[in-house]
């Protein structure tokens, strides 16, 4: 028998009032505007248009205000308005060589062509707080300086020409890149088909992985080989054109990580792991790399002894919409499912409890005798 | 001819390239400076729809892909004929429409010097001057490594 326990309508209607007005909070405080929160917690939206897994910094702005700030919620919020969109295609791959960079560091290699440009980085700074932000001062301008346009080639490029390093990762000639957004995970799992989980996965679950991976958890002696900021233009193939249309540009960070050398039959040659995020945000591309690196072991036919090898552990694990979905449903009314687990609980104990009357009535019985 | 076609096509790109890349608060105050027409037929939309952004294994490899990102194009008919497309990311309808009847009007020969000068020309020193200062920004924060001379000799 099923019995429908219908209420809890006007509690649900009231509770929802309650989180829109806390939401706004103080009346007398001014209420937030999305180009506040793109201009000024500029990698918040980065963060969930990365895990959102799309990149529109207004609607990612809107999503964190919603949220009330919950990250993971705002990217749930993204994830959902996703599936409401027609899909137009799919770009032409970007050239992060041509990227208009705006930071470039390379832990290899001090001079290389370009330059290590430091960007708008944390790096380097005391990490106290600062008084004067709280006062809501004016800041400078910041400086410029005059310099001639430098091709800035990527680190693994300059590694490459002396063979140095393993190729960028390959896929057979017919093959097209997998898509986790139309088809099921099914394990094993190509290269592409696991940059696309990791590059919307979550940051804070890839971050502990890769660190697992430097304390000895699959260990792979990782530099790295750089990491660079900037925007990138996207171009589509479209029927109605006779050429790739121009879309504009996104900001990604990609993070080329330079690996455990491997080889001994064949020339030894460094290994690599590869990130690539949008948006600004190179903690969550080294810990991509590092991933990947270590989600390659079978491929380098390293043992499979640690979690950030084991691709069905970290890719099934890696979606914070999927694993908050599971881990928050748990509060949701399992009313039915508690009275079965009661019921037979219960069953459970009268037995245990006739097993103990019975075991002692026969010990008293034998005492008497 | 051929040659010539190539050409008409880069230029034409390069168009819609600096009229995605602008912001459609620029290209609705140039186009009301320039008295640009803004009647066309719709063919399509304005609607906004994803792209699937791809990247490539370590950089140069095979293709994957990234994430999605929102676009917004529109499809017009000028009543002397030419069809107008446009592609832009983000979700800006007016700038989707007008941006697809500045390219209908570009293919228009009598007026292609016209958008060329009073709307593309000043988008795209905009967007220079923007590109530049930003890479001039950047320059200011490039390490310049020296080295202290210790000891004697």
């Amino acid at each position: 028998m099923y019995v429908a326990v219908k209420g809890g309508e006007a509690a649900i209607a009231n509770a929802h009032a309650l989180l829109a007005d806390r939401r706004r909070g103080d009346r007398s405080v001014p209420a937030l505007r999305l180009d506040q929160i793109v201009e000024q917690l500029a990698l918040g939206v980065d963060r969930v248009m990365s895990e959102g897994s799309l990149y529109d910094r207004e609607l990612a702005a809107l999503a964190i205000v919603q949220a009330r700030g919950d990250m993971i919620e705002a990217i749930f919020l993204v994830r959902a308005y996703r599936t409401t969109l027609p899909r137009f295609g799919y770009t032409k791959a970007i050239d992060t060589g041509a990227m208009l960079v705006e930071r470039r560091v390379s832990a290899t290699y001090k001079d290389l062509p370009g330059g290590q440009l430091l960007g708008p980085t944390f790096d380097y700074t005391h990490r106290l707080l600062d008084p004067e932000l709280a006062a809501g001062g004016d800041v400078a301008e910041p400086l410029q300086r005059a310099s001639e346009a430098e091709a800035m080639p990527r680190v693994s490029a300059i590694l490459a020409r002396e063979g140095l390093i393993e190729p960028d990762g390959d896929m057979p000639q017919d093959h097209i890149p997998g898509d986790i957004t139309r088809e099921p995970l099914e394990f094993p799992m190509a290269r592409d088909i696991r940059l696309q989980a990791l590059s919307r996965g979550d940051e804070g679950f890839l971050l502990a992985l890769g660190y697992s991976t430097q304390r000895g958890y699959a260990r792979n002696h990782p530099f790295v080989g750089e990491v660079r900021i900037g925007e990138v233009e996207l171009e589509l193939d479209v029927p109605e054109l006779p050429f790739a249309v121009p879309l504009g540009s996104v900001r990604v960070t990609e993070c080329q990580m330079v690996n455990q050398f491997k080889g001994s039959a064949k020339a030894p040659q460094f290994t690599r792991g590869y990130g690539l995020v949008f948006g600004q945000s190179e903690r969550k591309a080294m810990a991509m790399a590092l991933c990947d690196r270590a989600l390659r072991a079978t491929e380098f036919g390293e043992d499979v002894v640690a979690a950030a090898q084991d691709e069905e552990f970290v890719i099934s694990h890696s979606d914070n919409v999927q694993a908050t979905g599971f881990v928050e449903h748990l509060k949701l009314p399992h009313y039915v499912d508690f009275q079965a687990e009661l019921d037979l609980v219960r069953r459970m104990r009268a037995e245990h409890d006739a097993r103990e009357n019975a075991g002692r009535a026969e010990e008293k019985r034998e005492a008497a005798e | 001819m051929r040659g010539q076609e190539a050409r008409d096509q880069a230029e034409r790109k390069a168009v819609m390239a600096t009229l995605a890349q602008s912001t459609g608060d620029d290209i609705v105050r140039l186009w009301k400076e320039a008295g640009l027409p803004s009647e066309a037929e719709l063919l399509r939309g304005p609607e906004t729809g994803l792209v699937t952004v791809r990247g490539r294994i370590g950089g140069g490899g095979a293709p994957f892909n990234v994430g999605e990102a929102t676009v917004t194009r529109a499809t017009v008919r000028l009543a002397s004929g030419e069809v107008g497309h446009c592609y832009a990311l983000g979700r800006d309808k007016q700038k989707a429409k007008l941006a697809a009847i500045a390219d209908a009007l570009w293919q228009d020969p009598t007026r292609r010097n016209e958008v060329e000068t009073k709307l593309i020309a000043p988008l795209q020193a905009a967007l220079a001057r923007a590109r530049e200062r930003r890479r001039a920004e950047t320059a200011a924060t490039k390490v310049d490594f020296f080295t202290m001379v210790r000891g004697e000799d």
